[in-house]
């Protein structure tokens, strides 16, 4: 059971997204940008970070390398895709999800534990967790306000493709408190938020975040 | 148009030069012209302005910093691998690893433009750590401004803060710890220092210089631009007053993106065994890494300045060599190396180029248009610069200042007013919650943060197996430093000793950054003086080396200097970080008991009592015990290492008052405490002596932790237990957490939006 994790110019969370999916029991593979193969892994991370420096649209450059032409093909065929913040930016602009991260309504980089409610358990990142869990896990971004048309979010919210929404003050303006969400299918999930760094009692304020990475190991499995 | 070549300057060797422009003295401006038996083409002159400047050649500090080392380059937890002179100092932490740590200013920039100023700091300290060899690992930042309240604070804050923020957390290095400190003589001058700790294997070290005749000169990085060429714009201007490139900004602009792949870019460069010398471009650019490089190895180097790839084509080859564009290396690499060098390079989208080779002529040889401009003996530039020793005198208010004891102030003495104390002083700016600033911060990406702020100090793993670590704490205390800055340096180094043991690890290396006011104002020579004296003397009797630092001077506003600050980063190394000590007194504690380690005396002045209830400075700072801190040290290294102690806290800054707000804040479990017997309650709560730490004691283990405390002689009390949702201080107050809470986190918010 392999896990890739690509690397783009500017990716931070690599390196830790790996040890996360490590953590959970599978074997971690570097993906790298430039390169169109995915090494026959089962599932892929696109990790946090500032990739090409943020400096045009968050996630905008990044669309558009060689492995993302991979990556969009094989998600339209189920393949799992887990787009954590900078992640879940570019899974925006490549338009495998809907709707678009812009800058916080605090208009500053915001580091802190937030608690989350899982809203849907249902994909194949989330089945690990129970109807409504609520969890704590590190938010830290600069670009992570949700937005989307209000069609847009009315239909997200009727098909459950809310996966998860911030509990107490909105960190960072999100339409709807929403922190992340699904494509129809449910294979392919982007989150604001970051899992990976709440993998360890030792290093993160949890290990409520172990779950995506087990759940995908299940839905490879069952698949 | 005409370039200033060599031959030029030897033929005309009396045009008027704007040396005294460029801020040198007329003395030293001779000895150039001594030096190279003619005067200096302006490149020549460029180049010597600026490496001979305070900045880069430590001109004035030089002759106290000789003092460093007289301390035995040995630490308690391995030897030193590099040391003082290096792009940063390296220590053996065992495990086959080595660690490499140093702060740095950027303090006068961060005042001018305060994000990139800030931005800027950061990128250069991590660059001087990567440049060792390391793979950086986490950075610090303590920061100095104003009064909170002061107008221009709010300009210069949260430009710094964002700036910090904004280059490290786009580089992906976690910022685990550091400072933020008001006081009314920082308004025009705010402190921006930056502490950056890497890591390696000792095979991957890496020195800064030039050897083998034949090898290449790499420089690979950003582009080169008119960013940061400062006064040196008046060379170009007297050179090129037609049609020459327009003013420029004096303060670097940032890329932490290019900074980012040139972090994955070097460290794939010495993974690959394809560097054999490399030095980072900061102050002073292309004329310290050439010069610094070449005086180094043990030949002379050629440039051609026509290779170094330029964002803007109107830059003078003198603006060239002193820009302080960001975000660039220079690597020597063997010819067959190269075409290796280039490709991984590339591979990063990292601009390369070869820009001249290791020669054997012992001199620094650039050529511009296919003319010589600059023909120089390296050391010249790099080393051997003016040396002052410039007057010093103890000031003649020091006796005043020092007969003005705090002891004699009003102090509250009920209960009802001991409780007001501790509220006013808990929301005053300096004892606050800073997470205003810190969570403008990554404190967790890489994984392996162990303890961030409001720690005692930054902890990060350094390997995920054995559970190998290290932990840094950052700390001055510039009003102790101003009352006595002999006293206060030590103080400074006490506290932050203190911090990395608190935490459970065994403190072994310092690095500083000794941040004054002008060096021609004898009374800040002699602060400086014995600040140096004091960090000596310290760490000869803690038995740790110092292995490298910075000097800042010329922080003032007008005639008023800053508060001396001698800012001291301690780092420490712990065997397994899964036994590391945190502040919190969290539910699982509940019944533990807390005692108070080290003596509590009448020590008031300097204190933030004094300073926020009396706006008073003066009498004597507390007393500095270092064997008393090495105890103490042994006994929080020894107790987190057997479990007898599961939280543990500094008392410094705020007294113990501070130090059980803040523990109990930080775990969400209040405490019931009273004054051991014979103390006063006001001195209890507000005193602030050195050498002291709060801890919680398991009701399980507490025989054997008070057993250890009597069989070393090291005076311990018992002073409440761990309980409840409040902060009861018995027979005088008690204040409910969420109370405590808000007051203490309502202070930056309110100030700041």
């Amino acid at each position: 059971m392999k896990i890739g994790v690509v690397t783009f110019p500017g990716s931070l969370d690599d390196a830790d997204a790996r040890r996360a999916a490590a953590v959970a029991g599978a074997e971690a593979v570097a993906l790298w940008h430039g390169d169109a193969d995915l090494h026959g892994v089962d599932a892929v991370i696109l990790p946090g970070g500032f990739s090409y420096g943020d400096y045009l649209r968050a996630g905008a450059i990044s669309r558009f390398a060689p492995v993302m032409e991979t990556v969009i093909k094989k998600a339209g065929e189920g393949l799992p895709v887990l787009g954590i913040c900078n992640g879940f930016q570019v899974l925006c602009e490549a338009h495998l999800l809907p709707g678009a991260l812009i800058k916080n309504h605090v208009r500053k980089f915001v580091c802190k534990d937030q608690p989350l409610r899982i809203e849907n358990n249902r994909t194949a990142w989330t089945s690990d967790y129970d109807a409504n869990h609520e969890i704590t896990i590190v938010l830290k971004n600069q670009d992570g306000s949700y937005v989307a048309d209000e069609a847009t979010l009315d239909r997200l919210e009727g098909e459950g493709r809310v996966v998860a929404r911030y509990l107490g003050q909105n960190p960072n303006g999100s339409y709807r408190d929403i922190a992340g969400i699904s494509n129809e299918r449910g294979n392919v999930v982007g989150l604001m938020p970051h899992p990976e760094h709440c993998v360890e009692t030792l290093t993160g304020p949890s290990t409520d975040g172990l779950g995506f990475f087990t759940s995908v190991l299940k839905a490879v499995v069952a698949s | 148009m005409s370039t200033d070549t060599v031959s030029n300057a030897s033929s005309t060797p009396d045009v008027e030069q704007p040396w005294a422009e460029l801020g040198l003295k007329p003395d030293e401006y001779q000895r150039i012209r001594d030096i190279l038996d003619r005067r200096p083409t302006s490149c020549e002159l460029a180049m010597y302005s600026v490496m001979w400047s305070e900045h880069c050649s430590y001109k004035s500090s030089k002759v106290h910093l000789k003092k460093f080392g007289d301390i035995p380059q040995e630490t308690p937890a391995g030897k030193m691998l590099a040391g003082i002179g290096e792009n940063a100092g390296v220590i053996d932490i065992g495990e086959g690893y080595a660690v490499t740590f140093k702060v740095e200013s950027h303090n006068h920039p961060s005042y001018v433009e305060p994000y990139q100023g800030a931005a800027t700091g950061v990128g250069g300290i991590v660059r001087d750590i990567l440049a060792m060899g390391a793979r950086p690992v986490a950075v610090m930042d303590p920061l100095r401004f104003g009064p909170l309240d002061a107008p221009d604070t709010k300009r210069v804050l949260p430009g710094i803060v964002s700036g910090v923020g904004g280059y490290g957390n786009s580089l992906g290095l976690p910022n685990i710890g550091g400072e933020v400190v008001f006081d009314s003589t920082y308004l025009g001058n705010p402190l921006v220092n930056a502490l950056c700790v890497g890591v390696m294997k000792h095979e991957d070290l890496h020195l800064a210089n030039a050897t083998g005749i034949g090898n290449q000169i790499i420089l690979y990085g950003a582009k080169t631009g008119g960013d940061g060429i400062g006064g040196v714009s008046v060379l170009a201007s007297e050179t090129f007053a037609e049609g020459g490139p327009t003013k420029r900004p004096a303060v670097q602009v940032g890329d932490p993106f290019m900074e980012k792949l040139l972090i994955e870019c070097t460290l794939e460069l010495f993974a690959a065994r394809l560097v054999e010398g490399i030095q980072d471009l900061g102050g002073a650019g292309l004329s310290c890494a050439t010069s610094e490089l070449a005086s180094a190895g043990d030949g002379g180097m050629y440039v051609s300045l026509d290779k170094v790839p330029l964002r803007d084509a109107s830059l003078a080859p003198e603006e060239i060599l002193m820009s302080e564009s960001q975000e660039r290396m220079m690597a020597v690499v063997t010819p067959d190396n190269v075409e290796a060098f280039l490709k991984i390079c590339a591979k990063w989208d990292v601009q390369a180029d070869v820009i001249g080779e290791v020669t054997d002529t012992g001199r620094l040889q650039i050529d511009w248009h296919g003319e010589r401009v600059v023909d120089v003996p390296p050391r010249t530039v790099a080393h051997e610069g003016p040396v002052y020793e410039r007057p010093y005198a103890r000031p003649s208010w020091q006796d005043e200042l020092q007969a003005d004891g705090a002891e004699k102030l009003p102090r509250a003495t009920t209960g009802e007013e001991l409780r007001d104390t501790l509220l006013t002083l808990i929301a005053s700016p300096n004892l606050c919650d800073k997470s205003w600033v810190t969570d403008q911060y990554d404190r967790y990406v890489l994984g392996n943060s162990v303890l961030a702020q409001p720690e005692d100090s930054g902890m990060i793993r350094v390997d995920e197996t054995s559970g190998l670590g290290v932990a840094v704490s950052t700390d001055c205390n510039g009003r102790f430093a101003k009352l006595d800055p002999y006293t206060g340096a030590k103080l400074a180094l006490a506290e932050s000793y203190r911090n990395v043991a608190t935490t459970g690890a065994r403190p072994a290396a310092v690095t500083d950054c000794l941040n004054f006011g002008s060096p021609e104002d004898p009374a800040v020579m002699w602060q400086f003086s014995e600040a140096i004296r004091g960090l000596v003397d310290g760490c000869i009797e803690l038995g740790i080396p110092v292995t490298g630092g910075n000097v800042s001077f010329y922080n003032q506003t007008g005639e008023t200097p800053i508060l001396p600050t001698p800012v001291v980063g301690v780092l420490g190394v712990i065997d397994d970080v899964t036994r590391r000590t945190p502040i919190g007194f969290t539910a699982e504690m509940e019944g533990h008991q807390l005692y108070l380690l080290g003596e509590t005396d009448e020590e008031l002045s300097g204190s933030e009592w004094a300073h926020v209830v009396h706006g008073h400075l003066g009498g004597r700072p507390p007393a500095v015990d270092l064997a008393a801190e090495q105890q103490l040290a042994d006994i929080l290294i020894n107790a987190s290492r057997d479990g007898l102690i599961d939280a543990a806290h500094d008392v410094s800054d705020g007294g113990v008052a501070q130090t059980l707000v803040e523990s109990a804040l930080r775990g969400g479990v209040g405490a019931r405490v009273w004054a051991p017997d014979g103390l006063d309650p006001f001195l209890f709560l507000f005193a602030e002596s050195a050498g002291r730490a709060v801890v919680a004691v398991p009701r399980t283990e507490e025989v054997r932790f008070t057993d250890m405390c009597t069989a070393r002689r090291f005076p311990h009390a018992k002073i409440g237990v761990i309980t409840g949702d409040t902060l009861d201080v018995q027979d005088q107050f008690e204040i409910p957490l969420a109370e405590l809470q808000a007051t203490w986190s309502a202070t930056l918010p309110a100030a700041l939006g």
